[in-house]
């Protein structure tokens, strides 16, 4: 349990000057580093002594994380390429609005400016009796103190609870989900690719990660195909405040409609579980169909079958259903319901 | 090194939460350990005898009224070895393999593993308590007698000849007797623990215990968990030598060799019952342990 408030631990600060710097030293102190991205979570976790890491890699000077590039399918965007870069990409613009929206609404103008996409998509979780130290299952204990009947829940998961109730927090992750994207990983055996929804675990895999990423593993890219670009896309976030805070759910979809109906789709949420969930079973109940409220309010009522809420959380089955209707239909069609 | 983990509650006070996973390593070299010095034991200082024929050891007369095949395990008690295996197992590989790094969705694979050892252990205690011999598997004063003799002539003093083993050696009874705490160690604990977690059986109440409690319920089932680990490798490993392939076959076929029986059994402490006519065309007799 932390008792020092914003006094940092003593570390090794490494500052390597490329990828393959900087992996070295992630492989070479594995457990003990600590890899700081934006360190909007890393300055949390560091100055509440909760996480007291050996090293901490800096990746802020490697260049070769940063910026958007253009490929033959599609764009590839650094790990360390912020969030307001992205917000402002003109090709982005034009053709991922989707992820525009979705990194739009992270946080506040000043968060978007240090954050980065690589680490909105790898921070960890903000369930605050995790964060405050205790020891919970995600912390590498025997309890989760949200899952009680006095646990205060009300942010938690409704699906995919696994002893760990904690969600995923990004704004991010069900954007890519929607677009498809891959992320590009780099470890001591090479570079692999993965699909955006299996960079994420939930805690029946493994309880004290929100990604597949290991010791000695270092997120470089993200890849976001032109198989998608142009479509019709959809993000909308819900929140306490909408000053900046993060998801109590958020949405996002893609979809190419073909005379009215729906020719392909991919959706995806966020916040409702331990990971981004993509809705596969929605994608395939709606495909064929038009791009209407009623195939809205289908996708929703789908989309929220075997919801389990906690004690003061169910509001987000019908949270849930409303930004799925939404996200099919369109907000101007699809009205609120509760 | 401490080989428990301690964590502080949300209330200020110290408890623990389970046990080092390094004693996972060191169960592993236990094992590994034993292995080594048992086998260099026998091969150096006792290499095991070899089959002496059955007239050498007993009586011809009473050595003819033993059936070439000595029925040792009944099909029951085979199933449950067998089926307490492959749950052991499975418990073990899905306890620690996540602690290797190998992650998967163990704990819904745990609970159910934990289950079936857990019926099968009560179905144990049924079938040894009311239909076979009970004390078979229990050391007793002879056990102990001999284990004095044995002991007196390893350290060359003289000491009379031990006798034959009953139907279990002494090292078997007492092999039993620590997997049988272990196993109950962590079954129990294992029970209490499904309240912990998302099952069909019970509604989650992390609240059953207090804390310490918990915690302290954590390390036993790890302690007995990382224990388990040893004991099997041990298992294992006396199953498959070659002197002791006769034991490893008769669990899996139900029966032994007329001559390994004489060799290493005492017809007067683990006596053959009589058998019947179709039995005994086979060659088969009954069992008073089955």
């Amino acid at each position: 349990m932390a008792v020092i408030r914003d006094v940092m631990p003593a570390f090794d600060l490494l500052q390597p000057g490329s990828a393959a710097d900087a992996q070295k030293l992630l492989d070479q102190y594995r457990e003990d580093a600590w890899v700081m991205a934006g360190g909007l979570d890393s300055f949390d976790w560091l100055k509440d002594r909760i996480k007291k890491p050996k090293v901490l890699v800096d990746l802020s000077g490697i260049d070769e994380l940063k910026g958007i590039r253009q490929t033959g399918d599609g764009i590839e965007i650094g790990a360390m390429t912020t969030l307001t870069e992205i917000e402002n990409h003109p090709v982005v613009k034009k053709d991922y609005g989707v992820l525009l929206q979705a990194v739009g609404l992270v946080a506040s103008p000043q968060i978007r400016n240090q954050g980065t996409l690589g680490g909105n998509v790898s921070q960890d979780a903000r369930c605050w009796y995790y964060r405050d130290g205790w020891p919970c299952y995600r912390a590498g204990g025997n309890i989760c103190y949200a899952d009680t009947p006095v646990g205060r829940n009300r942010e938690h998961a409704i699906f995919g609870a696994d002893r760990c109730v904690a969600v995923n927090p990004s704004d991010s992750a069900p954007a890519l989900i929607a677009l498809d994207a891959k992320f590009v990983i780099r470890s001591s055996k090479g570079e692999r690719v993965v699909d955006a929804e299996d960079y994420f675990i939930g805690p029946d895999v493994d309880i004290t990660h929100l990604t597949i990423l290991q010791p000695g593993d270092l997120l470089t890219a993200i890849r976001i195909p032109g198989a998608w670009a142009g479509a019709k896309f959809y993000f909308e976030k819900v929140r306490d405040r909408n000053v900046w805070d993060f998801p109590l759910m958020n949405v996002a979809s893609a979809m190419v409609i073909s005379g009215g109906n729906i020719e392909r789709i991919r959706l995806a949420v966020n916040a409702a579980a331990p990971r981004p969930m993509r809705l596969k079973s929605v994608e395939d109940a709606v495909r064929g169909k038009p791009a209407n409220a009623a195939t809205g309010e289908m996708a929703g009522k789908l989309a929220v079958q075997g919801a389990v809420p906690l004690q003061f959380n169910a509001y987000k089955i019908p949270l849930m259903r409303n930004l799925v209707k939404r996200a099919i239909g369109g907000a101007q069609e699809a009205t609120w319901t509760s | 090194m401490d080989f428990i983990t301690w964590a502080t509650s949300p209330w200020g006070r110290s408890v623990p939460i389970h046990i080092a996973w390094y004693l996972m390593w060191l169960a592993v070299i236990a094992g590994l350990c034993f292995m080594i010095v048992h086998a260099l034991y026998v091969i150096i200082v006792a290499p095991p005898k070899k089959f002496a024929k059955f007239a050498e050891n007993a009586a011809p007369a009473k050595a003819e009224a033993i059936p070439e095949r000595v029925p040792r395990h009944s099909l029951a008690a085979r199933a449950f070895h067998w089926i307490m295996a492959a749950s052991m197992l499975t418990l073990l590989i899905t306890a620690f393999l996540p602690k290797m790094g190998v992650h998967f969705n163990w704990v819904l694979y745990h609970w159910i593993a934990g289950c079936v050892l857990t019926v099968s252990i009560v179905f144990h205690m049924i079938h040894a308590s009311f239909y076979m011999d009970f004390w078979s598997i229990w050391p007793d004063k002879t056990d102990m007698r001999d284990a004095t003799r044995r002991l007196l002539r390893f350290f060359g003093k003289p000491a009379p000849r031990p006798s034959r083993f009953a139907k279990y050696p002494l090292e078997n009874k007492f092999y039993h007797g620590v997997i049988m705490l272990a196993a109950l160690a962590v079954t129990v604990t294992g029970l209490f623990m499904m309240k912990r977690v998302e099952t069909i059986f019970f509604t989650r109440n992390p609240y059953l215990f207090s804390d310490m409690t918990w915690g302290l319920m954590y390390v036993l089932h790890g302690l007995a968990g990382v224990g388990l680990i040893a004991l099997v490798m041990v298992h294992v490993y006396m199953g498959v030598r070659p002197e002791k392939l006769p034991i490893t076959k008769s669990m899996i076929f139900g029966w032994m060799s007329r001559d390994f029986y004489l060799e290493e059994h005492d017809p007067e402490r683990w006596a053959v019952k009589d058998s019947s006519p179709s039995q005994e065309k086979r060659g088969y007799a009954a069992s008073d342990a089955d």
